[in-house]
């Protein structure tokens, strides 16, 4: 019988680091691994796989590398350093119990051995324990819940159950080849793939309509049978031909075995995880659990804590967490030395919306959170820069500059409030300057950080949402209000989610509501000789309902969603008490109203003499907000009667970036000879920075949507865009000078080089991967963007919606 | 020319005006550089009779001399429109201004240059470069005429359609016409063969231009396969096919009735620069 001081179970990320950690003290250990291979669940990836390796921000803490990378990269630099590490593995080793006390632990294994262990580590995760399709025939040796390599089937049948990530990725793998003539099916048992990552179910979708897949919504299996499979659907059972069936239905932790070992969990939810101490030390003593299985799936989470599981099992009660430099580092600069936990107890005490916070939270928070001082009268940010990030202030206070043209009118906000929250939510330009007031300690909030802590901490939901709704209505109201003034009418309000194409006022209806726009955009429209006719634009921070209000009657057009936008319903009765405290108020509402009346009559006025100009108008308004301008910040625009086909746009495209044109003129939608090309819209919120593992898609300083080089060329940001501007190339080898070409035909001229000489000019050995890119409005360059520079007939213009949809321009010269 | 773009605005008496957010080349900046190039051509005229020249006005005289150096730095500076294009450097230019000034004062050459010549003309080579300098000119002329009329309808013939996408529409109908007509008798199925082998870019640049494409292989596969059982569908994708390749004639032509212009201007240019050289060489050695 062995007998060791510490056992580990499962060799996935978490135990194969303890153990690696164990071997590194010199401790006594065994890692116990139930296949022949080490870390079963990456494994079992398919072939390829990109392995991710977020948080992109914790540092890895652990005796064995890890990086971003191909499963087989990342499977062979861990056995080989298990193996220069000296772990002892034993293979093959499935635990059937656990039994005894800290100090004598007795581990039976299922092939008859008992080891010995003063402690045990539990690292099993959650994979092995795969959910089960439950039918007649489901023991059939057909079913399986892997996919090792999807190459190996041959002019199958095949079934895929499940509609996660594993699923999708299993079922594309299957069809990626059409020589293998695999017939794939997709089982879901729901109407949609929610719990996918959208980028997954994006690639289904083509799939399916390219004939690859076949996708069964709202179906499970209801018997398998060699050969066939019968399906349980919405209209009746139905027989398909099926010679494999693959499921990936999720799994579970393996619950009755983990209590069978002493183990509370907490509680009788089915996803629930162990309770476990601060050093993840079980309500059993002496057994600890780490990794997926305490509920942290992320491989770099899991190996640090392998990592600091044998630290503290050996007795290093001080061992701070592995993000402690980067935290240290964010508050090295202050003069007031505190240590890193009383720093982010001031931070939580002090600003309202992390009161709720756990300790752990904090760090997650601060990882992406960067803290600064600033002296009085410092500018934190200026009026119309481009930044969706959250400032709370932990000390002193800050000054708004609320009117552009006399920067002694200010308004303050005080300690332990927020501000920027307007750029965080609709995705504009920041609206006011912002200075220290006094001496002040600022925390800078990233966007993705802002989102977590709305989604995790529902009292900061709460509080940002009654923030940015009282400034946005007193920035855009002015007129004097204060916060005392608003608190019924925001008392009364709400906020609704408005999808696409929905009205929120319609012409003829009763209403004396008012909504302000808080993110997307609206258009308005007006009946006019039975034909809808566009009247105007509205980017978020502009309000709509107020003539009704005022002028009483019902409502004079229809307002409707041209992106998918949230508004802020204040109640008609509300507002107009409001209205009759505040004449100042109504004066303003009034003059905003005549403006809009104007541009009504002149609609109207129009209609009569030019029916057509309006019609036309109206209709190329509507073509471009289906084209996705209502949710553009910066468009590229061809005027067709201009454009004369030379591509020099293109050509100049290339030669401003890297021999790469980031635009395809010809292709995209065309209306009344305007030509919207290929080419990025730099969107408000951009779909492209949804999904992207390394986070290397970010907003610069002039609003452009930039991909950095930390791109792995992983393509989700490609499938993500919905206009398709994003394309995967490797730069071409650099041309000769275009003197070189004009003088003596060296090189292949302007413009991108064609597929031929780049390959035939490409250096040995000095091939570039593949990755991602699109337009970065030439940012950097002198002259701005080259397209346009670069366009002979001045056909090609860069434009911003509210520029030429209507007359936005009205709300800004009245502000 | 640009009324998608044009924003209404409010003038300080609320009335709604319009702005122009675009202008094409030739409009740019409200017509600047054809202001400029008409104020240099009057003065250049004005000063033409106003000079004093003896005994007649001639190129050799000293305002013969002022002409010619403004004609020669002018051409030299218009030729190099075709660096600027295809030079993207950094900087705050914008290649629709070159283009535009390039327009205006290019045709203010046929001024500058004719008054330079003192109406002396005869059969040498300081007269070739005087008529090669208005060849350019009128090509170029041409092309502003191409320019401005053929965009609109290259915009409509396509229909959203990218040049690929419609050769890629045609290898498609002929896919399924290859596979359509293997039922087809051997004299019909020689027509669609001939059909499915004729090379949609061959017949050279007169045919392209011209529009007119007689030896059309499909148009006579077409008249030959008439209506009767099963060939239905082989006469619905030839006309399909037919369809198509009407619209890409008509691409190709457009593209190359924007491009020939250049194919005269261009050439003309450099004879005209070689002929320069020589009239001025000649000029002053032998004065």
């Amino acid at each position: 019988m062995d007998r060791v001081r510490i056992a580990i179970v499962g060799s996935g990320p978490a135990g194969l680091s303890a153990a690696a950690r164990a071997a590194q003290l010199g401790l006594s250990h065994v890692l116990l691994e139930k296949t022949d291979h080490l870390s079963d669940t990456i494994y079992k990836y398919q072939k390829g796989k990109h392995v991710m390796a977020t948080p992109s921000a914790l540092v890895l803490r652990s005796d064995l590398d890890f990086d971003a990378g191909k499963r087989e990269l990342v499977l062979g630099t861990w056995d080989s350093q298990t193996a220069k590490h000296k772990v002892n593995v034993r293979y093959r080793s499935e635990i059937k119990a656990i039994e005894g006390e800290a100090g004598a632990f007795r581990l039976a294994l299922t092939d008859g051995a008992v080891i010995e262990a003063e402690t045990v580590v539990l690292a099993i995760g959650t994979q092995g324990n795969p959910n089960l399709v439950r039918c007649p025939g489901a023991n059939l040796p057909h079913v399986q819940y892997q996919l090792d390599d999807p190459g190996e089937y041959v002019d199958e049948h095949i079934t895929v159950i499940g509609s996660g990530d594993a699923g999708i990725e299993n079922a594309l793998g299957l069809a990626a080849d059409a020589a293998q003539g695999n017939t794939v099916t997709i089982l879901n048992r729901s109407g949609d793939f929610a719990r996918a990552k959208g980028a997954n179910v994006k690639l289904l979708n083509e799939a399916a309509e390219r004939g690859r897949i076949t996708i069964r919504l709202e179906t499970t299996p209801a018997e398998i049978r060699p050969g066939e499979m019968v399906l349980e659907t919405r209209d009746g059972q139905e027989t398909i031909r099926c010679d494999r069936v693959i499921a990936r239905m999720g799994s579970a932790a393996p619950r009755a075995f983990v209590e069978a070992c002493g183990i509370e969990f907490s509680s009788a939810d089915r996803e629930a995880f162990p309770k476990l101490s601060p050093t993840f030390e079980s309500t059993k003593p002496g057994i600890f659990v780490i990794g997926a299985l305490a509920g942290y799936p992320l491989i770099k989470h899991c190996m640090n804590q392998g990592y600091d599981v044998i630290e503290f099992i050996n007795g290093n009660k001080g061992l701070k967490p592995a993000d402690e430099p980067l935290l240290e580092a964010k508050f090295a600069k202050f003069k007031a030395r505190r240590s890193v936990d009383e720093w982010l107890e001031l931070l939580r005490t002090n600003v309202a919306i992390l009161h709720e916070l756990s300790p752990l939270q904090m760090r997650e928070f601060m990882l992406d959170s960067e803290v600064r001082a600033y002296k009085p009268g410092e500018m934190i940010f200026e009026r119309n820069d481009p930044g969706s990030s959250l400032f709370a202030i932990a000390q002193g206070s800050v000054l708004v500059e609320v009117d552009k043209d006399n920067p002694r009118i200010t308004v303050p906000i005080e300690q332990g409030s927020v501000f920027g929250e307007v750029g965080l939510i609709s995705g504009r330009r920041r609206g006011a300057t912002i200075r220290a007031g006094e001496n002040a300690v600022i925390v800078e909030v990233s966007r993705t950080a802002a989102l977590k802590l709305m989604a995790s901490v529902p009292a900061a939901k709460r509080a940002l949402t009654r923030i940015s709704v009282e400034r946005q209505l007193l920035q855009m109201f002015g007129s004097g209000l204060t916060a005392a003034d608003l608190a019924e009418v925001i008392d009364a309000s709400e906020v609704i989610t408005v999808p696409a194409g929905k009205h929120i006022i319609t012409e003829g209806d009763e209403g004396q509501d008012i909504f302000v726009i808080r993110v997307g955009s609206m258009i308005i429209e007006k009946q006019v000789g039975g034909k809808p006719v566009f009247l105007n634009y509205l980017p978020a921070g502009s309000y709509v309902g107020e003539m009704a209000l005022i002028a009483g009657g019902k409502r004079t057009a229809t307002v409707k969603a041209a992106i998918k936008s949230e508004v802020i319903r204040l109640p008609g009765d509300a507002f107009l008490k409001l209205v009759k405290a505040r004449p100042r108020l109504l004066d303003k509402l009034r003059a905003d109203m005549a403006d809009r009346q104007s541009i009504n009559s002149f609609i109207e006025s129009r209609k009569d003499s030019f029916s057509g100009v309006v019609d036309m108008y109206s209709a190329t308004a509507g073509f471009l907000i289906e084209n996705g301008i209502g949710e553009a910040t910066d468009v590229l625009l061809i005027d067709e009667n201009l454009c004369v086909g030379c591509d020099n746009c293109e050509k100049a495209c290339a030669d401003s970036h890297d021999g790469l044109s980031r635009l395809d003129r010809e292709a995209g939608r065309t209306y009344a000879h305007l030509h919207v090309p290929t080419s990025c819209r730099h969107c408000e919120h951009p779909h492209c920075m949804i999904d992207c593992p390394p986070n290397a898609i970010h907003r610069g300083p002039d609003g452009e949507v930039f991909i950095d080089e930390k791109c792995i060329g992983c393509g989700n940001c490609q499938r993500n865009c919905p206009y398709g501007v994003i394309r995967m190339d490797s730069v071409p080898p650099k041309k000769p000078p275009l003197f070189a070409w004009l003088l003596l035909g060296l090189g292949p001229g302007p413009g991108e080089p064609d597929k031929a000489w780049k390959y035939k000019d490409k250096k040995e050995g000095a091939e570039k991967p593949k990755k991602a890119i699109k337009c970065d409005m030439c940012a950097g360059i002198k002259g701005g963007p080259a397209c346009v520079r670069a366009c002979p007939t001045g056909a090609a213009i860069r434009v911003a919606p509210e520029q030429f949809l209507g007359v936005s321009r009205l709300e800004r010269e009245t502000d | 020319m640009a009324g998608v773009f044009r924003d209404r605005d409010l003038d300080r008496r609320g009335r709604v005006r319009e702005v122009t957010l675009h202008d094409g080349f030739l409009r740019h900046k409200s017509f600047r550089w054809l202001k400029i190039s008409a104020a240099l051509s009057l003065a250049v005229t004005l000063g033409y009779f106003m000079a004093d020249v003896t005994p007649r006005p001639n190129g050799g005289s000293w305002y013969g001399y002022t002409l010619g150096t403004i004609a020669v730095l002018l051409i030299l500076w218009l030729t190099l429109l075709g660096v600027r294009k295809r030079w993207m450097t950094r900087g705050r230019w914008s290649l629709k201004a070159w283009t535009s000034a390039h327009v205006y004062l290019g045709l203010s050459l046929i001024v500058i240059g004719t008054l330079h010549t003192g109406f002396q003309l005869g059969w040498n080579v300081h007269t070739l470069a005087w008529a090669l300098m208005m060849l350019v000119i009128v090509s170029g002329i041409w092309g502003i005429i191409a320019y401005a009329a053929l965009p609109k309808a290259l915009s409509s013939n396509r229909e959203e359609l990218t040049q690929t996408q419609m050769l890629e529409g045609l290898r498609a109908i002929d896919r399924q016409l290859h596979e359509a007509a293997q039922p087809l008798a051997p004299s019909q199925a020689a027509l669609v063969q001939k059909s499915l082998d004729q090379n949609v870019f061959a017949g050279g640049l007169w045919r392209r231009l011209s529009g007119r494409h007689r030896g059309c292989a499909t148009a006579r596969a077409l008249r030959g396969i008439r209506r009767g059982d099963g060939l239905e569908k082989v006469q619905s994708l030839l006309e399909r096919k037919s369809a198509m390749l009407a619209r890409l004639r008509r691409h190709l032509q457009l593209k190359a009735m924007l491009e020939v212009w250049l194919y005269v201007h261009v050439p003309a240019t450099f004879a005209l620069i070689a002929a320069l050289t020589a009239h001025i060489t000649s000029v002053f050695f032998f004065w």
